[in-house]
C-alpha cells in the first residue's frame, strides 16, 4: 500500500497537466468566438456544398489545351 | 460533370438569369439559353467567359438585372469617403464590408466568394448570408473600391452604401452569451470528469488522501461558472429588486448562490464532496435554454424580413417613358416614380415635379401639408395630395422601415389583448407563490432530513418555468404570421390576430374589392370623343387613385403625357383638372350636374369637358371568383354588409349572387361608411372592414379591423391593419379560421404549462427530483411548449385549408 501511494502522488503533477491542456483548448474557444467565427452559423452550411477545387482543375486543363493548340 | 445544364426545350417562357417573364420581342437568344434582355445576357457572357457558368447550377434564375449606374459611384473617388467606408486599409491590403441587397439563395454565396475569379487584385471574400453582407479582402494598389462595387454591379449584385450608417460607428456584436455558454460547458465537462473518484464511493485509500485535492480543484473549477457565466441571472435579479418588481430571474438566481454556499459549506465541513457538478450543469443548460430561444426569435423575424415580402407595388418610369407597376422590393436608386394623388410615397427620394403637396401624417402627425419644390428631398411615409408627381428615388428603404411605419402609435386601435393579461397577471404572482412554495418545503423538510430539505429548496426554484407561459404568445403568433405572410395576408403585427379571433360582423366596400379591377366590360355612350379629348381625360385619369379611374385609364389607348394644371380629386364624387385652359370634369352624374333622367342605373362615369356634357362610360361590374361561395360560408358565423358609394343599379345582381341575410346598402359616401361603422359598435358589434384603402381609409380606420385589398397596384394607408393580395380573396374565411385556432393553440398551450409545473412541483416538494434533473427538464419544458405550438399552429394551417 505505501508504495502505490508514493508512485500516486504523480497524481498532482498529471491532474494539472490535463488542466492546462483543457485551459489551452477553452483558450483556442475563446480566441474563435472573438474572430467571429460563430457570428454567423447559417452560411457555413452553404459554404461547403461547393466543389471549388474540380472547376479550378479543370479551367486550368482547358487554358492548357487550349494553349497547346495555339502554339504552332 | 459541370458542364453546363442545358434546360430541355419545353415551353422556356422565363429569362434564363432572373427569371422574369421574357418578351416575345424582346427576347436575346445566346448560347441556347433565352435571355430577357441585354443585361442579362451580358452577366451570363462574364461568367461563362470566366468559367463560372455553376453560377446556375445551386438555384434556377438565380440573377438579377444590372442597372446602369455610370457615374453613380463616383463619390468613392474621394479618399476621405472610402477610408470611412472600409474596415481595414495599409499599402497592399483592404478590407470593406459591403451590403448587398439581392443576396437571397445559394448562387448568391457561390458568386460573391469567387470574386477573385472576375477580378484581379480581389483576394479572398466571404458572404454572411443573414445579414447579407460580403466581406471582401483586395489589394488596393491593384483594384480601387470604385472599381469593386461597379463589378458587383455589373453582374447584378449592386451594393447599398449608405454613408450614414458608417458614421454611427461600427456596432459591436455581443458575444457574450456564446462565452458565458462556452466557459459553463468547459467547467461543467472538467467537474464531471474530477468528480468520477467520488461517484464511485468505494472506500480506498487513496481515494480518501486526494479528496481534498480533488474537492477544492472541482471547487476551484466551478467559480468561473458561478461567478461569470451565471452572473446574467444575478444582474437581472439585482435590477428587478430595486425596480420593486419580482421578476422570473428572482428564484433562479436564488437557487444558484444556494445550491453554491450549500455545497462550498458541505466541502469545508466535510460533509460531503458537494453538489458542484449539478450546479455547473445546472447553469449549463439554463444558459443552453436562453441560446435556443434567441436563435429561433432571430430565425422567426429572419424569415419575416425575408421570405414575406410586402405586397406594395409602385408605378415606376422606365426610361423608355412607360410606365410600369413594380414591387416596392424591386425599386432601386436613380428610378423615377409616379405619385398620383393620395398615393403613399414609399422611399426617400427626390421630387423632379415643379411642385408638390406632401401629407406627412403617418410620419409626424401633422396633417397639414406642406409644400414642396422641385429638387427637394422626399420622405418615405409621406403622402402626395393633389396632382400626380415624378419623383426620382435616392435610396430603397427597407421594409422594416414601413413596417414600423405601419404599426406607428398613430394607427394603434384599442384592442383587448385577452392573453396578454393573462401572461401579465400570472408573471406577477408567479415569482412571489414560488419563493412560498420553496421556503414552506425546506421548512417542512429541514426536520426531517437537512441534504433533502436543501435538495427540495433548489429543485422548486429551478424546475417552475413562466418562460412556457412567456414564450407561447410569441411564438404561436410569429408562425401564424409567417403562415399567413406565404399565403399573402400580411398582418400588422401579432395583435391583428387576437383581433381576427374576436369579429362578428364584416363589411365589404364594393368598387375594387368584391368587384375586380381587372376584367371590366366598359362601353361608352354620348357624344364621341376626339383624339385631343381623349388624350386630355387619360392624362386626367392618370392622376387619380380611384379603381374606376384606374379601370378606365388601362381601357384607354396609349398616349402621350401632358401636363395637368389645378388637378383635384374629390371623394365620392370625381376628379376635375385644368388642361391648357380647357375645365375636364369626370365623376358621378351629380358631380356633373347631369339629371339621370334614366331609371336603369349602372356604374357610369360621367365625362363634361368646358361646360359640355360629353357621354359617359358603363362599366360592367365583374365580380371576384368565388364570391358566392365565399360569402355563403361567412354567412354562416358571421354577420355580412356590403356598403357602396355607388348607386342601386347593382342590387338585382347582387342579391342573386350573395346570401339573403347580407345587408345591402348603396350611395353611401366616405363620411356616411364611417358613420355606418360607428353605429354597428355602438351597438356592441365587432367589425371588420374590408376596403380598398384609399376611399375607405376612414371607415377602415374606425373598424376594429381594416383590411386593405391590394391589386396591381396598391394605395397603401398605414390606417389598415392587414393587406390581403386579390388574388387569396376567396380564402377569407381560411383566414379567419386560421386566427380563432392559433389563439386554442395559445390557451392548449397554457393549459399545458401549467400541467407542466404543477407535475414538476409536486415532484419537487416531494423530495423526489434531483437539482439537476430540474436543471435538464427546464430547457426541456421550453423546447416542447414551442415544438408544441410551431407544430400544433402549422397543423391547423394545413387541415383547415
Amino acid at each position: 500500500m505505501p508504495n502505490q501511494l508514493i508512485f500516486m502522488s504523480v497524481i498532482y503533477l498529471l491532474i494539472s497537466i490535463s488542466i492546462i491542456v483543457a485551459v489551452f483548448f477553452f483558450l483556442a474557444f475563446v480566441r474563435a468566438v472573438k474572430t467571429g467565427q460563430y457570428d454567423d452559423d447559417y452560411t457555413p452550411s452553404v459554404r461547403m456544398l461547393f466543389d471549388d477545387e474540380l472547376i479550378k482543375k479543370e479551367c486550368d486543363e482547358n487554358i492548357q489545351i487550349t494553349e497547346n493548340h495555339l502554339k504552332p | 460533370m459541370w458542364a453546363v445544364k442545358t434546360e430541355k426545350f419545353m415551353e422556356v417562357k422565363n429569362c434564363f438569369h432572373c427569371g422574369l417573364d421574357l418578351q416575345k420581342e424582346d427576347q436575346i437568344v445566346f448560347d441556347e439559353k433565352v435571355f430577357c434582355c441585354n443585361g442579362c445576357k451580358t452577366v451570363y457572357e462574364i461568367f461563362s467567359q470566366n468559367d463560372m457558368i455553376c453560377y446556375y447550377d445551386f438555384e434556377k434564375s438565380p440573377g438579377a438585372t444590372p442597372l446602369d449606374i455610370s457615374g453613380k459611384y463616383d463619390f468613392l473617388d474621394n479618399e476621405s469617403i472610402v477610408a470611412k467606408l472600409l474596415e481595414f486599409q495599409e499599402d497592399s491590403a483592404a478590407i470593406v464590408s459591403l451590403n448587398i441587397p439581392h443576396i437571397h439563395c445559394s448562387s448568391c454565396i457561390w458568386i460573391l466568394e469567387n470574386l477573385q475569379k472576375l477580378q484581379e487584385g480581389i483576394s479572398t471574400s466571404q458572404v454572411n448570408f443573414p445579414q447579407k453582407k460580403v466581406r471582401i479582402t483586395y489589394n488596393p494598389e491593384v483594384v480601387s473600391l470604385k472599381k469593386i462595387v461597379h463589378l458587383l454591379s455589373s453582374i447584378g449584385y449592386e451594393p447599398y452604401i449608405s454613408l450614414e450608417n458608417y458614421e454611427t460607428g461600427k456596432n459591436n456584436v455581443d458575444r457574450s452569451l456564446t462565452y458565458k455558454l462556452g466557459l459553463a460547458f468547459f467547467c461543467f465537462g472538467n467537474i464531471m470528469l474530477l468528480s468520477f473518484p467520488e461517484y464511485f464511493e468505494v472506500k480506498e485509500f487513496w481515494l480518501d488522501t486526494y479528496k481534498p485535492f480533488f474537492r477544492w480543484l472541482i471547487f476551484a473549477l466551478s467559480l468561473p461558472s458561478f461567478l461569470y457565466s451565471a452572473s446574467g441571472y444575478y444582474v437581472s435579479a439585482y435590477k428587478s429588486i430595486k425596480s420593486g418588481l419580482l421578476n422570473i430571474d428572482i428564484p433562479i438566481a436564488l437557487g444558484i448562490i444556494i445550491f453554491f454556499i450549500r455545497s462550498t459549506f458541505d466541502i469545508i465541513m466535510d460533509y460531503g464532496s458537494g453538489f458542484f457538478d449539478s450546479l455547473t450543469g445546472l447553469i449549463f443548460f439554463m444558459l443552453l435554454g436562453k441560446m435556443f430561444q434567441i436563435k429561433t426569435y432571430s430565425f422567426l423575424s429572419f424569415e419575416r424580413d425575408f421570405k414575406s415580402y410586402f405586397p406594395i407595388a409602385i408605378t415606376r418610369i422606365n426610361t423608355d417613358f412607360s410606365e410600369e407597376s413594380v414591387p416596392i422590393y424591386d425599386v432601386e436608386k436613380g428610378n423615377r416614380l409616379l405619385i398620383r394623388n393620395q398615393e403613399l410615397i414609399p422611399v426617400d427620394g427626390i421630387l423632379i415635379s415643379d411642385k408638390a403637396e406632401i401629407d406627412y401624417s403617418f410620419v409626424t402627425g401633422e396633417a397639414i401639408p406642406i409644400a414642396k419644390k422641385s429638387g427637394d428631398k422626399l420622405f418615405a411615409g409621406g403622402k402626395q395630395i393633389g396632382k400626380v408627381i415624378e419623383m426620382e428615388v435616392l435610396h430603397s428603404v427597407s421594409q422594416s422601415y414601413l413596417t414600423q411605419l405601419w404599426s406607428n402609435d398613430v394607427f394603434q386601435k384599442n384592442v383587448e389583448q385577452k392573453h396578454k393579461s393573462i401572461t401579465d397577471k400570472v408573471s406577477h404572482y408567479f415569482t412571489p407563490i414560488l419563493l412560498l412554495i420553496a421556503f414552506a418545503g425546506f421548512g417542512y423538510w429541514i426536520f426531517i432530513d437537512a441534504n433533502i430539505a436543501f435538495n427540495v429548496f433548489t429543485a422548486v426554484l429551478i424546475v417552475a418555468c413562466p418562460c412556457a407561459l412567456a414564450l407561447t404568445a410569441p411564438f404561436t403568433m410569429g408562425n401564424v404570421l409567417r403562415i399567413l405572410g406565404k399565403k399573402k395576408f400580411y398582418l400588422k403585427n401579432a395583435l391583428v390576430i387576437e383581433q381576427l379571433a374576436q369579429v362578428d360582423t364584416i363589411v365589404f366596400d364594393k368598387t375594387g374589392t368584391i368587384t375586380t379591377n381587372k376584367k371590366s366590360n366598359i362601353s361608352y355612350e354620348g357624344i364621341t370623343l376626339s383624339e385631343d379629348d381623349l388624350l386630355v381625360l387619360k392624362n386626367v385619369l392618370r392622376a387619380s387613385n380611384h379603381p374606376l379611374s384606374r379601370m378606365l385609364y388601362d381601357f384607354l389607348p396609349e398616349c402621350k403625357r401632358i401636363l395637368i394644371n389645378d388637378f383635384e380629386e374629390i371623394t365620392g364624387k370625381g376628379i376635375q383638372a385644368i388642361v391648357d385652359g380647357i375645365l375636364i370634369k369626370v365623376g358621378s352624374a351629380e358631380f356633373v350636374s347631369k339629371n339621370e333622367e334614366n331609371n336603369i342605373q349602372q356604374t357610369s362615369v360621367h365625362i363634361k369637358i368646358n361646360e359640355t356634357y360629353f357621354g359617359k362610360y358603363i362599366f360592367n361590374n365583374q365580380y371576384r371568383e368565388g364570391l358566392a361561395a365565399l360569402f355563403k360560408e361567412l354567412s354562416h358565423t358571421y354577420q355580412i354588409k356590403v356598403l357602396s358609394g355607388d348607386n342601386e343599379g347593382e342590387r338585382t345582381s347582387l342579391e342573386a349572387i350573395l346570401p339573403k341575410s347580407t345587408e345591402l346598402i348603396f350611395n353611401q359616401k366616405p363620411e356616411q361608411k364611417l358613420e355606418f361603422i360607428k353605429k354597428l359598435q355602438q351597438n356592441g358589434q365587432n367589425v371588420m372592414m374590408v376596403g380598398d384603402g384609399l376611399n375607405d381609409a376612414g371607415a377602415l380606420a374606425q373598424s376594429n379591423i381594416g383590411i386593405s385589398i391590394s391589386e396591381n397596384v396598391n394605395v397603401f394607408s398605414p390606417a389598415c391593419d392587414a393587406i390581403l393580395d386579390a388574388n387569396e380573396f376567396n380564402k377569407m374565411n381560411y383566414f379567419l379560421k386560421l386566427s380563432k385556432k392559433s389563439i386554442t393553440t395559445i390557451k392548449m398551450s397554457f393549459a399545458l404549462s401549467i400541467l407542466y409545473n404543477i407535475v414538476g412541483l409536486s415532484f419537487a416538494i416531494t423530495g423526489n427530483l434531483q437539482p439537476l434533473v430540474a436543471a435538464i427538464i427546464m430547457p426541456l419544458s421550453t423546447v416542447t411548449i414551442v415544438s408544441f405550438v410551431t407544430i400544433a399552429s402549422n397543423f391547423y394551417a394545413k387541415r383547415l385549408n
